[in-house]
């Protein structure tokens, strides 16, 4: 075990894992994430949380982190190059393994010019990539990025994200084997419609043997309205919500279209349950935790299993 | 070249406000280039905060002078005599400019009337695009000759985020995104290769006030070199 965490038993047992996600909230209160949690708890084997996701200013994902440890649950931090330079980087890492987290995905970051606060100074010392290669080092090695040791090297679960719809599509194999030579342990995709082109993508990964060496967790976000199809095929950089999507959500009546959001999400996930290469699903209820524990169910994921 | 933009007119006149004798210098380098701050902009500059003033009632004297560029002593000498004459200077330099001017006159403010922006190209006459950050451990070479330094707007080093769309940066539809550029010219030169590889983090360079001595000067202004 590299890590010990529940992920990464799940997914070495060669269980089908499930992870949700939990966005931390634009203020201090520490039971906003207890009240989130309680929607997950039990449904996921891990909650991603979110590090100042779209580069709006929230509650910093470590200490939401460790708030999910104490509830009883085990989070997957998420780190992003934008705000931290490798000294601070390495700094979270080692207290974040401290309070008790063992799984981190490390990723690029939304530009701050998305966010709340558009004129800040980016940081982006180092890119996801090369965090996932420090992350990997100062597991595996116990050093430092600079090569220095580490006393009490942090042992984590290493993760890192993929985008199948991004340009240019024939790069994005590639990019996915630059991340697990880089050292990631699993890999959670980018919010996948198109499942035409995922099922190529995936192809490609196990053609170049590439799902051999990560567990990758496809992403899935239900649609809670036609609106917010609308709003994500159009408006939301690099998602790819192809017009099928939004032909079943206009055919059924307004009450009715997160249902079929939901139908929609349970059916892709029957697939990916069935599709080699894939280990699991990522499932991104933004905003939407409540009804986890539904769509899990019907999805058939439940029980979650103990390792 | 350097690339800079007028300062709006109201900020500069808040610059100047009670002085009444202003030396205008512009520079007949990068910034006479790029239309920001030569002889024609200088002159331009002088008549609108001449009128400005004016109508604002308040007594102001400008004149203008530009030198061959602001960035070299023995060019700046050329406003020894002058300077003595006036309360302020304002420059139509970038910022090494500006600071070269102010170190020479000390006794003086000195103050900015553009803004330095970027090292740049003329894409076409008066439009100009940033190329280079200066960062000092230039990658061109791997890149195929696009800088993801100062072209992608996350600075990454191993390929495109997961944004680009019609290839371009998903911050600005008007931005390409550097990394589809980088991938598709290695491609059609057959080095996809170089971008397939790891690259680590890098040392960055850019970390105090850069400062190059040529080797065959070094005995000129290093005493203990022998």
């Amino acid at each position: 075990m590299k890590s010990g965490s529940n992920l990464e038993k799940i997914l070495a047992e060669g269980k089908f894992a499930v992870t949700g996600e939990l966005g931390p909230p634009r203020g201090a209160n520490a039971g906003t994430i207890k009240d989130k949690a309680q929607h997950l708890k039990g449904m996921v084997d891990s909650v991603n949380i979110t590090d100042n996701q779209t580069a709006v200013v929230r509650m910093s994902s470590m200490a939401a982190s460790t708030l999910l440890v104490k509830e009883g649950m085990e989070p997957n931090y998420q780190m992003v190059c934008r705000d931290r330079n490798r000294i601070a980087m390495q700094s979270d890492i080692l207290g974040a393994y401290a309070l008790g987290i063992r799984n981190m995905l490390c990723l690029s970051g939304d530009h701050q010019l998305f966010g709340d606060h558009p004129k800040s100074r980016k940081v982006f010392d180092i890119d996801s990539i090369q965090l996932v290669s420090m992350v990997k080092k100062m597991r595996d090695e116990g050093k430092f990025l600079n090569g220095e040791e580490i006393a009490d090297p942090p042992r984590m679960f290493i993760g890192a994200a993929a985008n199948p719809f991004g340009e240019p599509y024939e790069f994005r194999v590639h990019r996915l084997a630059k991340k697990i030579e880089a050292g990631a342990d699993f890999i959670q995709t980018q919010c996948i419609y198109n499942m035409e082109r995922f099922r190529e993508w995936i192809k490609q990964a196990n053609d170049m043997g590439l799902t051999e060496k990560v567990y990758i967790l496809a992403g899935v976000t239900p649609m809670k309205a036609l609106g917010m199809a609308r709003y994500m095929q159009k408006n939301v950089p690099g998602m790819d919500v192809p017009d099928w999507v939004i032909k079943r959500l206009q055919g059924v009546e307004k009450k009715k279209q997160a249902g079929e959001g939901i139908a929609i999400c349970c059916e892709q996930i029957e697939e990916f349950r069935e599709m080699k290469g894939v280990a699991g699903v990522h499932l991104m209820a933004i905003e939407w935790e409540h009804r986890v524990p539904e769509i899990v169910e019907k999805a058939g994921l439940l029980p979650r299993p103990t390792v | 070249m350097i690339k800079s933009k007028a300062k709006p007119l109201e900020e500069i006149k808040e610059m100047l406000k009670g002085y009444k004798r202003v030396l205008n210098t512009g520079c007949g380098g990068c910034a006479s280039v790029c239309l920001a701050g030569g002889m024609k902009e200088v002159d331009g500059l002088n008549t609108k905060l001449s009128v400005s003033f004016k109508g604002d009632g308040v007594r102001f004297k400008v004149d203008g002078f530009t030198v061959e560029r602001q960035c070299e002593m023995e060019f700046l000498a050329e406003l020894d005599q002058m300077v003595e004459h006036y309360d302020a200077i304002l420059s139509m330099a970038c910022g090494a400019g500006v600071q070269f001017l102010a170190e020479r006159y000390p006794d003086k403010p000195v103050f900015p009337a553009v803004n330095t922006a970027f090292i740049g190209v003329n894409r076409d006459l008066g439009w100009y695009e940033e190329r280079c950050k200066s960062c000092g451990d230039c990658v061109l070479g791997i890149t195929g000759g696009i800088c993801p330094v100062a072209m992608c707007a996350k600075g990454l080093f191993n390929g495109p985020c997961g944004g680009p769309q019609d290839g371009h940066c998903e911050v600005d539809k008007d931005i390409p995104c550097a990394w589809v550029n980088i991938y598709e010219r290695l491609k059609a030169q057959g080095r996809l290769n170089n971008i397939y590889k790891l690259y680590t983090a890098r040392e960055w360079e850019d970390q105090i006030q850069g400062r190059i001595v040529l080797e065959a000067y070094k005995s000129r202004y290093v005493e203990d070199v022998k």
